[in-house]
C-alpha cells in the first residue's frame, strides 16, 4: 500500500493506491479561498500547506480504511513547483516514512501526470504519446514504459492553462477563469477573429505568448464598449486558437513517433473543445477523470511505484527542485 | 550608463537589450519588472539567462510563482507574483527560496506585493509598454 503526498503548488494532496494500481482513496484541499477573493489567490504559502497537510493524510488513511501499519511505501512529489510548498510534502512524507522506517519514492511532478493513465479501473498501457496541459506546464512526452520517456516538445514560454487563465482576465472574467471562459466561448464564434496558432514554432514545441498579446491587441483596437459586447467571440476564438495549437503539435507527435495512442493530462484536459477536437484525431484517446487530470497525490503514488524508493534513512538529506523535470 | 529608454522591434531585440542591461548584475542583487500581460518581461528574463549561460527553456513562472535556474556559475531566480493579488497577506517566507545572496532575482508584477514584503537589494527597476505589433517600449525608471 502506497501513501503519496501532492504539494506542488496551491492544493494540498494525499492518496492512498495499491501496489497494483487501485486507488483506495485520493483526497484533494483546495484552498477554497478562490470566490472570496474574486478569483486571486492571495495567500499560496507553504504555511497553509502546513496547516492542512496532516488533516488531509488523516483523511487519506481514513477513506482508504487503512491505517499507518498498512502503508509499505511513502511518496511525495520532489519538484518541481513551489520551493517551500513542495517542502511541505517532502518532509511531512521523510517524516511519516522515518518514524517507521518505511522507503521512500521521491517522483517528479510531471511523471505523476503521464503515470494518472496508468491507474485502474482503466489503465492505459504504453506506448503512447502523452500531450500534459496545464497552468504551469505544458509538453508531449513519448512514453514507452512506466518510466522510459522521450521529451518531444514543451512550452518556449507560457503554459496552456496560463494562456486560458490569463485570456480570462483580459475578458474579465476573474482569474484564474479558464473554466469561465470555456463557458463564455460556447457562445460565440471561433472564426470571428483569427489568432495566432505559433504556426512558425517548429516541431513539437509551443508557444502561448503570442496569442495571448494578440487577445490584448483584439481588445485594445475594439474597444471596451465593442469588446464587451463581442466577449463570448473573442473567447471563443481565443480558446479555438489554443486548443488548435495543442492539437497541431499533439498530431506532429504521433507523426514523428509513429504512434496512434494517445494519453491527455493536466487541468486543461477538462476543456471540452480540446477533447472533441482529438477526439477527431481518430487515434485510441486514454483521458483520465477530471479529478487525475488536474494535480492529486493518486497520480504521486501511480509514478512511485516504477521509481526506485530511497530505504531507510538515505532520503533524509533529500531536497526539493523548483525547476526542471528530473525524471523526464 | 546606458540610455534610460529603449526601443525593441521584437522578441530578439529584447533580449539582446536584456544582455547589456543585466551585465553588471551581482548575485543578491534584484530587478524588478513592471508592464501589463504580454509587454515582455519573461522575453527580457530570458535574454538576460542567456547572457548568463543558463540553457533550457526559460518559461513564465505565473502559475508555480517561482523558478530558479541553478545551473550556470550564477544562479537566477525568477518570480512572478501576479496570483499573489494586492491582498498583501503574503507569507514573506515563501519567497525567501528564492530571493537569496547567491542568485539574481528578476520579480514580475511586484506591486501584488504588500507592504509587509518590501523587496530589498533592489538594484533596477524597468518598466515595459506595448507601442504595438512586436514592438515595446522599455524603460529604466
Amino acid at each position: 500500500m502506497i501513501l503519496a503526498l501532492e504539494t506542488s503548488c496551491d492544493d494540498t494532496c494525499a492518496a492512498v493506491v495499491t501496489d497494483g494500481g487501485v486507488i483506495r482513496s485520493n483526497v484533494i484541499s483546495s484552498q477554497g479561498i478562490h470566490d472570496r477573493f474574486g478569483g486571486v489567490v492571495p495567500e499560496i504559502a507553504s504555511r497553509h500547506h502546513l496547516e492542512l497537510v496532516n488533516a488531509v493524510v488523516d483523511e487519506a488513511l481514513h477513506k482508504a480504511e487503512v491505517t499507518l501499519d498498512d502503508v509499505t511505501l511513502v511518496a511525495a512529489t520532489q519538484g518541481p513547483g513551489l520551493i517551500g510548498a513542495l517542502l511541505v510534502g517532502l518532509v511531512t512524507a521523510k517524516s511519516i516514512a522515518s518514524s517507521r522506517e518505511l522507503p521512500l519514492a521521491a517522483v517528479d511532478h510531471l511523471h505523476g501526470h503521464i503515470a494518472a493513465v496508468f491507474l485502474e479501473p482503466q489503465p492505459f498501457e504504453p506506448p503512447f504519446v502523452a500531450l500534459i496541459v496545464s497552468g504551469g506546464h505544458t509538453l508531449l512526452v513519448d512514453v514507452t514504459g512506466p518510466r522510459e520517456f522521450a521529451l518531444l516538445g514543451q512550452t518556449l514560454d507560457d503554459a496552456g492553462g496560463e494562456a486560458f487563465d490569463k485570456g480570462a482576465r483580459m475578458l474579465g472574467l476573474g482569474y484564474p477563469g479558464g473554466a469561465a471562459l470555456e463557458r463564455l466561448a460556447q457562445d460565440g464564434d471561433p472564426n470571428a477573429f483569427s489568432f495566432p496558432t505559433a504556426k512558425g514554432v517548429k516541431g513539437c514545441d509551443f508557444s502561448f505568448a503570442g496569442v495571448k498579446t494578440a487577445l490584448l491587441y483584439a481588445i485594445r483596437d475594439l474597444g471596451e464598449k465593442e469588446a464587451d459586447r463581442r466577449r463570448a467571440d473573442l473567447a471563443a476564438s481565443y480558446q479555438s486558437a489554443i486548443v488548435e495549437a495543442l492539437v497541431q503539435r499533439a498530431q506532429r507527435a504521433l507523426d514523428k513517433t509513429g504512434r496512434a495512442r494517445l494519453a491527455l493530462g493536466g487541468g486543461v484536459a477538462a476543456n471540452g473543445a480540446l477533447r472533441g477536437r482529438l477526439e477527431a484525431l481518430a487515434v485510441d484517446l486514454g483521458i483520465p477523470p477530471r479529478e487525475l487530470c488536474t494535480d492529486n497525490a493518486a497520480m504521486i503514488a501511480s509514478a512511485a511505484r516504477s521509481v526506485e524508493p530511497l530505504a531507510f534513512p538515505m532520503y533524509l538529506d533529500l531536497d526539493v527542485y523548483p525547476t526542471g523535470a528530473k525524471g523526464l | 550608463m546606458p540610455d534610460l529608454v529603449h526601443q525593441t522591434e521584437g522578441p530578439g531585440q529584447t533580449e539582446a537589450l536584456a544582455a547589456e542591461l543585466t551585465d553588471r548584475l551581482r548575485p543578491g542583487d534584484v530587478v524588478l519588472l513592471f508592464g501589463e500581460v504580454g509587454s515582455g518581461k519573461t522575453t527580457f528574463v530570458r535574454g538576460a539567462c542567456r547572457a548568463l549561460g543558463i540553457a533550457g527553456p526559460v518559461t513564465s513562472p505565473t502559475f508555480t510563482i517561482g523558478q530558479r535556474y541553478d545551473n550556470a556559475s550564477v544562479s537566477v531566480s525568477h518570480l512572478d507574483l501576479y496570483r499573489l493579488g494586492a491582498g498583501g497577506e503574503e507569507d514573506p517566507s515563501l519567497l525567501a527560496d528564492y530571493l537569496t545572496s547567491d542568485a539574481i532575482a528578476f520579480v514580475e508584477w511586484p506591486t501584488a506585493v504588500g507592504t509587509q514584503m518590501e523587496l530589498e537589494n533592489v538594484v533596477m527597476r524597468l518598466e515595459f509598454e506595448h507601442l504595438g505589433g512586436d514592438r515595446r517600449r522599455i524603460t529604466v525608471l
